[in-house]
């Protein structure tokens, strides 16, 4: 107790040598890992995984606090000068010994993040990082028949999960466009091989998607087994009514990468969270008018863009600005200029 | 207020097409804005940083004499640094683009009296919006000078040149008061408005802060160097004060810059906004290094032009700027430092004294950029 105080005290001091920055503005130039940092990482080396994905080895700062397999983790990382935050399974064992933990990205078409760090991260790269988190995790005890029912990246958080438990009976159905396409496809054949886990391959690009009906086929025993799916949406909601449909659904447990797509357009619903009113706006109007005319009590100034005085957070959605067309999606940290933005799409302001 | 419009030449459409020019100059920026700009800011901010602790640490010693020299110019470097290319462009929102919360206009606060919110307001919101408008953009003389001939003389204003003398050496404070719109509060109704108490205990805070970090920790920390450290950091914050009060003397106020009146901004178009910036504003020449010490405003006209853009891209804008200039034979007014600050000086001493009254009251309507 006393020393926390006395530590306590000490910062105040150290404050005062500072202001109007931090000690820990100081201190992030000769150690950003340190405990006590806001939470970063340094990406160490990035091993290809296929033509588009890779395994990023990242040490975790001081403040890390583990992860449990199956869980993701966020990131920020900055692309052209813009941070930008995802969410990525990890992939590593949660017992790594040299503390380090991996995340393996697929390069989406367009994707801005994951293109980025396929193609062109570098090793000694800083990153930021949330704690672990994410419900798509084992239970304990640990089931006795496990299911995996994944497709493309969706592999990555239940590769995480068989990189750190020992199951007596797991079988996988995966599905991926081409045997070159599958993700740490060495490693499954390698617990294959040693008899550690069943695997079904499905190869889409010759054999079409899976047909979920076909599961009575390939695992007769499906129902009975705990069951853990991710992939991309059409597969999981067919994984949904399958379960359902048996009356099984609890057996199932699925990972949703992108839970809603943020849609773009011309004008939307504007919801302003704090006062609670939702007004229809078109895709010229500047959000600023909006709020005021609906009676939202709206930071103003210069009203053209140039002051920055009516900076909002946008918690949800897309807005244009109106003077370069240039969209923006909500994302954490995400502040608009309300007096040059318009709805692009359904969105929410935080006023 | 000059007798002749020199955008009289100008038609309406003229000055639609120049906005239209400027727009497009701005978007080929905003496209080309990237990793290296954010390299960039990243950099100078460490830079600063090291220099500030470095010289601090060098200032510990400050009863040894080259000690005291060196710590003393670094930290002027590192306060010019600090309040000027990276505190007044940050707070600008320059590079809020980058969505690093540690470099963010609604985080950011800076080595000076002034609290960061109030800053903006007064600067971003109200001068960077009636750049130049008398009455309106109160940086023209700050409220307490005449910096035109039209403005009405006032015996007071024979001491001027001493105002401005003094509000150059305490310029942080200067502008706190500035931004609390002190003139205006003083009477006893206003001091009691619980808006303006708030933003005075703000200021007040920020001065104590300040103060103490300067005047009390810093020097007691260098124990027997006690008030060598402490004579370097006033000489630090007085090295500052002087070199921005020089450089923003030069933004507004040397001679061929425009002033406007308050009618000449109703209905102004986005076009004319822009002239009245390019009008409005003047640059000062000199080197790289030069730009850099000034936080890039030495680019004043381009600065006005484009806010938030990142300043250090000010210089490629400059020369496209200054070629719509010309091509639209406007006057760019610019100049080496010692010019100008000798040029916004001689008009500080001129207009201490009285002046024939201006023949554009009288005769002509006054100038405007409103197109008819």
């Amino acid at each position: 107790m006393r020393s926390a105080a006395l530590r306590g005290r000490a910062w105040k001091l150290l404050e005062t040598v500072t202001t109007p920055l931090l000690p820990s503005d100081y201190l992030d130039l000769v150690s950003p890992l340190r405990a006590g940092a806001e939470l970063r990482g340094r990406i160490e080396a990035v091993h290809p995984e296929t033509g588009d994905a890779a395994t990023l080895v990242i040490r975790p700062g001081r403040g890390w606090r583990g992860h449990t397999a199956g869980q993701y983790v966020r990131i920020g990382v900055d692309v052209e000068g813009v941070r930008l935050w995802r969410a990525y399974s990890l992939t590593s064992p949660t017992d790594r010994r040299d503390g380090r933990v991996t995340i393996t990205v697929k390069a989406i078409p367009g994707g801005k993040v994951s293109n980025h760090l396929v193609r062109r991260a570098q090793p000694g790269t800083l990153i930021r990082l949330d704690q672990a988190t994410g419900e798509f995790v084992l239970p304990k005890p640990k089931p006795a028949k496990v299911l995996y029912l994944t497709a493309g990246s969706g592999i990555t958080p239940v590769m995480g999960m068989l990189r750190d438990t020992e199951f007596d009976d797991v079988v996988m159905v995966h599905s991926a466009p081409r045997p070159q396409d599958v993700i740490f496809r060495n490693d499954l054949h390698d617990l294959v091989a040693e008899k550690k886990l069943r695997l079904t391959e499905l190869h889409t690009a010759t054999d079409g998607m899976l047909d979920i009906a076909r599961l009575d086929e390939l695992v007769p025993d499906w129902a009975e087994r705990e069951t853990w799916a991710c992939g991309p949406a059409g597969l999981l909601d067919a994984a949904e009514a399958h379960w359902t449909e048996q009356g099984v659904q609890e057996r199932l447990h699925t990972e949703r990468f992108r839970p809603s797509v943020v849609v773009s357009g011309d004008g939307g619903e504007v919801t302003f969270r704090t006062t609670g009113k939702i007004v229809d706006a078109d895709g010229a109007t500047p959000l600023l008018d909006v709020g005021e005319e609906a009676g939202v009590l709206m930071p103003s100034g210069c009203r053209m863009g140039i002051c920055y005085g009516c900076v909002t957070p946008l918690k949800a959605g897309a807005v244009r600005d109106l003077r370069t067309g240039e969209i923006t999606e909500a994302e954490p940290g995400v502040l608009i200029q309300t007096c040059v933005s318009a709805a692009a799409g359904p969105c929410d302001i935080e006023r | 207020m000059t007798a002749i419009d020199p955008t009289a030449h100008l038609s309406g459409e003229q000055i639609e097409e120049l906005g239209r020019e400027l727009d497009a100059i701005r978007d080929g920026v905003i496209a080309a804005r990237g990793e290296k700009d954010a390299a960039y800011i990243r950099k100078v901010i460490s830079a600063q940083r090291g220099l500030e602790l470095a010289s601090r640490g060098v200032l510990l010693f400050s009863a040894f004499p080259p000690a005291w020299l060196i710590g003393t110019a670094g930290l002027s470097v590192a306060k010019i640094l600090e309040n000027m290319e990276i505190g007044h462009n940050v707070l600008h929102g320059q590079w809020d683009w980058m969505r690093d919360p540690k470099i963010h206009s609604t985080t950011w606060d800076w080595d000076h009296v002034s609290p960061a919110e109030q800053w903006k307001h007064s600067h971003n919101e109200l001068h960077h919006t009636y750049t130049n408008v008398i009455g309106k953009d109160n940086d023209l003389g700050y409220g307490i000078m005449r910096v035109d001939e039209d403005q009405k003389w006032h015996p007071l204003h024979l001491g001027q040149p001493l105002w401005n003398f003094l509000n150059a050496c305490f310029f942080e404070y200067g502008i706190a008061a500035y931004d609390l719109e002190l003139g205006n509060n003083l009477d006893k109704h206003r001091r009691k408005d619980p808006e303006f108490r708030a933003r005075a205990k703000a200021v007040g805070r920020k001065i104590r802060k300040q103060v103490l970090k300067d005047y009390v920790v810093h020097p007691l920390l260098s124990g027997p160097s006690f008030l060598s450290t402490l004579a370097a950091t006033f000489t630090a914050n007085l090295v500052r004060n002087l070199w921005s009060h020089s450089v923003i003397m030069c933004g507004h106020f040397p001679e061929g810059v425009q002033v406007f009146e308050r009618r000449s901004i109703e209905r102004e178009t986005r076009g004319q906004w822009y002239l009245r910036q390019m009008m409005g504003s003047a640059n000062i020449s000199g080197s790289k290094a030069m730009h850099f010490m000034t936080g890039n405003l030495s680019h004043q006209i381009e600065h006005h032009l484009f806010p938030d853009l990142p300043s250090n891209r000010y210089a490629e804008i400059a020369v496209k700027v200054r070629a719509l200039f010309e091509k639209y034979e406007l006057d760019y007014v610019t100049g080496p430092l010692p010019k100008q600050v000798f040029s916004a000086w001689h008009k500080v001493f001129r207009l201490s004294l009285p002046n024939k009254k201006s023949k554009v009251k009288t005769a002509a309507p006054e100038r405007k950029l409103v197109v008819t």
